[in-house]
């Protein structure tokens, strides 16, 4: 069977598998809904966790983020999972303890406010939708990249798929498609990284294989019959092109610092990763669920570097210096090659006209590559562009996302690996876009409308707004998937800078003092907010320039600095203003403390 | 021992557990995977081919991270059960 077969039928099984558990799961009570009646097995609740926050940008990107960057990636592999310490240690067993459904739940009633609330469901409905927009258009990118649709119809099917488990199962329908979901995309990355890790260092231990030497198939080729590490070879092939060293770092300690730590506290208040605590019976089980949540993560977020530097390896030793026509002798670029360039995703211009391929540090020509007409070829065959080509000897351009996505091409694996790949980016993709769609219609039917607006509406009625909710979610994360506004790449820093600068900050305020008051807390979510708002409006989209960056600070790490200003804003007003009153000082008393908790309850 | 007593002694050790377990995380991340790695960096992990501080930043860290969580449950469980706070 071919590639496309294949990837029908495996996507088409795990399809059938999301609708089948929707139907099984439905939600009948608000409570079901919102927190899956807050009934989920930790194990269960890490997985769904897993697959909730590992996104299409987790599966297809990463890898080749790091590919590039080489020790600077590793910020994300520290920033994405040592958040969940914070949340183990800081979040996830008070707010399990406080019980109730949301962030906004917790922020209005600890801080006796339907101000803080609103400001809170606004902060939660905006980091959202920001993220989902990039969800769908993965799902529609994966479809037109395996499927052969466009990408309008691919983000279409998402849609109509989400809209289905989404709004019929609510919360305990999600939490069992993401525990299916973690299946697949964990399965889905470890096949071909454990057959690559075999051919080039003979280990089948991707993690292992990373700090061993050069063997295997293609390792022993790479190594010319030396024995020499991987990473070893890795620097020195980066040394001879001009690379910065591959383990080594270029950016500036504090901008790295405060990037991870932008990173870290954002994830830990994200509001669709910590809503997934109040689905577990006890506080006992959202301890473990977060333990079992990051070992799940832990399985991508330590292969994924080693890919990284598998396919680094690999990239540069097949392409340099190999001719582009296929030539008996000499080294030639595999087919591969041919297929990436087809979907633009490689680009080569022949600066010395030598017709082999050359790569060095540096930018072959300006800006993404621009294909001119579609069979227009060069006198090699290769694909000409309209771009004005650079100074710079490097002749190739890349796109990170190849990294992954042609590692089963690359590693010469069976068609049905290649479909899997597929089926797990989808899963990835699919499984974040319901946890935060949730987000928002949660935000609406029951933070806006029953705690706000209309508080004697019936959980029937409540229950058919969130479906609503849902559905209109859905529909304008479509939109976004299909109309992509240009910006959407930037602003997934705001996604973290905001999380970082609004909510981390309230929370631990709530739970770890007594004092923390309306007043206090509410001026310090509008300065994280305005602060960290306009600082990365001013640098990614009214031209800011490096020059101008505060201590040397890049937009991406300054929700670190709006979190240190919510905090000191909200210690300073909170001590000048009257403290809470005592039933909310009795109140933090009883999230510390375990005993008496209770499901989540339908409050009145 | 009174309840109040006792809950206040509770709530202390668990911040002093926490305390520790947070002093780890940051040493792995900033301290080994971040400001520290170009010192680290000069020497490899034994029986590897990983420079230590590289090791710590793509890899070490987040086994660590891994285990504080797992710590840290399993302590504050035997301290819930010790202090009759558990929840059932």
């Amino acid at each position: 069977m071919d590639v496309q077969t294949w990837t029908f039928l495996i996507v088409g099984f795990t399809f059938t598998l999301y609708v089948g558990i929707a139907i099984w799961s439905r939600a009948s009570s608000t409570k079901e809904f919102y927190v899956a009646g807050g009934g989920v097995h930790p194990v269960a609740n890490g997985m769904a966790t897993a697959a909730d926050w590992m996104s299409a940008a987790s599966f297809i990107s990463m890898a080749g983020l790091i590919s590039f960057m080489g020790y600077d990636g590793s910020v994300y592999l520290m920033g994405w999972t040592g958040g969940y310490v914070l949340l183990a240690l800081l979040l996830a067993p008070y707010l399990r303890k406080f019980g109730k459904f949301t962030v906004p739940d917790f922020v209005g009633d600890r801080y006796y406010s339907n101000t803080a609330r609103v400001v809170a469901v606004l902060c939660a409905i905006f980091i959202s939708f920001t993220y989902v927009a990039g969800q769908m258009r993965g799902v529609g990118v994966v479809f037109s990249r395996f499927l052969e649709v466009d990408i309008t119809t691919g983000v279409i099917i998402g849609m109509g798929l989400v809209l289905f488990y989404a709004v019929l199962g609510g919360m305990k329908g999600i939490t069992y498609t993401q525990v299916a979901q973690y299946v697949i995309l964990i399965f889905a990355f470890m096949v071909p990284a454990i057959f690559i890790s075999i051919m080039l260092t003979n280990n089948p231990i991707p993690q292992l294989g990373f700090g061993g030497n050069l063997g295997g198939d293609i390792g022993s080729r790479i190594a010319g019959g030396q024995s020499v590490a991987l990473l070893e070879k890795l620097n020195g092939l980066h040394a001879e092109l001009g690379f910065e060293a591959y383990t080594s770092g270029s950016k500036s300690k504090l901008d790295v610092f405060c990037i991870a730590a932008a990173l870290m506290v954002g994830t830990a208040g994200l509001p669709h990763v910590i809503v997934r605590f109040y689905t577990v019976p006890k506080v006992r089980d959202a301890r473990i669920s977060a333990g079992w949540a990051l070992l799940f993560i832990a399985i991508l977020y330590t292969t994924a570097p080693a890919v990284a530097a598998f396919a680094r390896t690999n990239l540069i030793d097949t392409v340099q210096n190999a001719h582009y026509t296929q030539h008996e002798t000499e080294k030639s670029i595999p087919d591969w090659f041919h297929n990436w360039e087809n979907t633009g995703l490689l680009a080569w211009v022949d600066k010395n006209e030598d017709g082999k391929i050359q790569y060095y540090s540096g930018k072959p020509f300006v800006g993404k590559p621009k294909f001119i007409e579609a069979d227009k070829r060069g006198i090699h065959g290769q694909r000409l562009l309209e771009n004005k080509p650079t100074e710079s000897q490097n002749e190739l351009y890349i796109d990170r996302d190849i990294m992954v996505l042609a590692n089963p091409e690359i590693a010469q694996l069976p068609a049905w690996v290649i479909a899997l790949v597929a089926a797990g980016a989808l899963a990835a993709a699919l499984s974040t876009a319901a946890g935060l769609l949730l987000v928002v219609s949660t935000a609406i039917s029951h933070d806006l409308l029953k705690r706000t607006l209309r508080p004697d509406i019936t959980e029937k009625q409540e229950l058919w707004a969130a479906r609503i909710a849902a559905s209109f979610a859905v529909l304008v994360a479509g939109y976004f998937g299909i109309n992509p506004p240009g910006f959407v790449a930037q602003v997934v820093a705001f996604a973290f800078g905001l999380a970082a600068s609004t909510f981390f900050p309230a929370i631990l305020l709530g739970i770890f003092t007594r004092w923390a008051n309306r007043e206090g807390v509410i001026t310090g979510m509008l300065s994280g907010l305005i602060f960290t708002s306009s600082y990365i409006v001013y640098f990614k989209f009214l031209g800011g320039t490096s020059e101008q960056w505060l201590f040397g600070i890049s937009p991406e790490g300054i929700g670190t600095l709006g979190m240190v200003l919510n905090f000191v804003v909200a210690m300073i007003v909170s001590k000048r203003t009257a403290p809470p009153p005592q039933e909310i000082q009795d109140l933090v008393e009883s999230i510390r403390i375990p005993k008496g908790s209770a499901g989540p309850s339908v409050h009145d | 021992m009174d309840t109040q007593k006792n809950h206040s002694q509770y709530w202390r050790l668990n911040i002093r557990l926490v305390c520790i377990l947070l002093a780890i995380w940051f040493i792995v991340s900033y301290g080994c995977g971040i400001l520290f790695t170009d010192v680290l960096n000069t020497v490899n992990l034994p029986g590897t081919a990983f420079p230590l501080g590289f090791w710590f930043a793509q890899q070490g860290s987040i086994f660590v991270f891994v285990i504080l969580i797992f710590v840290y449950s399993f302590q504050m469980n035997r301290l819930d059960q010790q202090y009759g706070v558990a929840e059932d």
